[in-house]
């Protein structure tokens, strides 16, 4: 077992990454991410860690250094936030497309404009479709144990997709917390080294990220649908051998006393934690209050959020981004999507909370779930509306 | 040749056939053909030259023509020519 250490949650991300025996980095610093950079820099610096870091001048370039390292056949990771994550965002269903097993922090920043350095969902967001495998951690050791995984999943043969790995910025990224990190030993049991499903090497020439028309393009997209629906049974698969392993247990919705409740709530990220504060105040109350988190947002998980939600009279679902003009929040309309074709279709209520790094407190929380119990006739089910917004 | 399903494809459609892009036969996006005039051409092989797809090439006399697997009909080659000996003409 590996020891337990406080560190500043980028510094253990770093850590955990070193852990996996990356042969390459390519990283932009950006806050509130660049503490990652920083750090692996440093292990690379002090012959900790043996890989190439690469200093690119973008994070345009270090998506596509990443690329072309993972290309060769190499452990590639890098790391980003925001306006960084839009800059690479040309560059993300081309890492998919080609099959690329790369791993990427995302230490989830709100996007300009305004300016604003700290965290909400707004980067992450727009880049649902680009085939990548998304997942959400809410504190210091799921940020540890999910940058490890990121590598079991994203190299498994059936799989072969890019991974990222979203920590709220600044309110996780900034922590310090106590963390368990695996021995070398551990981790190098768990995570074989990679097995790429092809190279770029002069003995062996092949043509990757090549040109296609209209008479193969469909069946190219169908492919990666497939591909990246299907890897939720290996995501399952690793984190059984993870639970089994180090007795920390992940599934793709989390729930905090849910079993018996009739409204449920349901975050993503670090704000759980605050959360489940306010479920156990209201649980204190009376109120037959419970909590949803949901760790895996690509592939989604349909069946995992019908069955979570099978006997919930009422739901909120907090997003933390805005789909201007659109139906609520990207959270809200997935759910109603998947809760769509069931025959169980309890009331749903989105609020949009935390943008920009505004603070939403255990009060908050609790308010939320006061509002929509006040609300009898069920007049705000189905819209949404930004919490704490001044009139 | 048959096209595959998508559960054909090779993983992250890696090509692993070098040099295979010669089967792609990208004549069949022309709409307008090159025509030389071998009595106005003076074979100074600027065709050649700026033939952004390589395709036109020598024959033994000297003269040029495009290959018309490749020749896309961009027009460049006319364009190039100064003795204005090669004619673009609409594909029937």
């Amino acid at each position: 077992m590996g020891k337990r250490v406080g560190l500043e949650v980028t510094v253990a991300v770093a850590e955990a990454v070193a852990l996996c025996r990356i042969d390459m980095a390519g990283v932009y610093p950006i806050t509130p991410q660049s503490h990652i950079a920083e750090h692996l820099s440093s292990l690379v610096a002090d012959g900790t860690l043996e890989a190439e870091f690469v200093t690119v001048e973008s994070e345009h370039s270090a998506m596509s250094a990443v690329i072309g390292a993972s290309a060769t056949g190499a452990r590639a990771y890098t790391a980003t936030a925001s306006q960084g994550l839009l800059l690479m965002n040309e560059l993300l269903p081309i890492a998919s497309a080609m099959r690329l097993p790369i791993c990427m922090a995302i230490a989830n920043r709100a996007v300009s404009g305004p300016l604003n350095i700290l965290n909400d969902h707004s980067d992450i967001m727009p880049q649902r479709d680009t085939g990548w495998i998304s997942l959400f951690v809410e504190n210091s050791q799921e940020a540890v144990d999910l940058s490890i995984q990121a590598f079991k999943i994203a190299e498994h043969k059936d799989v072969m997709l890019p991974v990222n790995v979203n920590i709220d910025g600044f309110q996780l990224t900034h922590m310090v917390e106590p963390v368990e990190l695996p021995t070398q030993e551990e981790v190098d049991e768990f995570l074989p080294p990679l097995t790429p499903h092809a190279t770029l090497h002069p003995a062996k020439p092949v043509t990757m990220g090549a040109f296609s028309m209209s008479d193969y393009f469909t069946e190219i997209m169908k492919a990666k649908d497939e591909v990246i629906k299907n890897s939720k049974k290996i995501v399952l698969e690793v984190w059984d051998e993870w639970g089994k392993k180090f007795g920390r247990h992940y599934k793709p919705v989390e729930s905090y006393r849910a079993d018996d409740a009739d409204i449920l709530m349901l975050t993503m990220g670090s704000m759980g934690e605050t959360a489940k504060i306010a479920i156990d105040e209201l649980r204190q109350k009376g109120v037959k209050a419970g909590l949803l988190k949901l760790r895996l947002w690509r592939p989604f998980p349909f069946e995992e959020i019908r069955e979570a939600l099978k006997n919930a009279k009422t739901l909120i679902v907090t997003d933390r981004a805005v789909s201007f003009g659109g139906p609520g929040g990207p959270v809200f309309s997935e759910i109603k999507s998947a809760l769509f074709a069931g025959k169980h279709h309890p009331a749903i209520y989105n609020y949009i909370i935390g943008l920009g790094g505004r603070d939403v407190a255990v009060r908050d929380f609790v308010g939320m779930f006061e509002k929509i119990l006040s609300d009898k006739d069920q007049k705000a089910k189905d819209t949404y509306e930004f919490w704490g917004v001044r009139e | 040749m048959a096209l595959k399903s998508w559960k054909e494809l090779p993983i992250g459609c890696v090509v692993s056939e070098p040099g295979s892009a010669s089967e792609y036969h990208t004549g069949s996006w022309r709409s307008q053909r090159p025509i030389w005039d071998n009595a106005k051409c003076i074979k100074c092989g600027i065709c050649y030259v700026f033939c952004p797809e390589g395709c036109v090439q020598q024959t033994e006399d000297g003269f040029f023509q495009a290959n018309m697997d490749y020749c896309k009909g961009c027009g460049i080659c006319a364009h190039e020519c100064w003795p204005r000996a090669i004619k673009m003409v609409e594909e029937g």
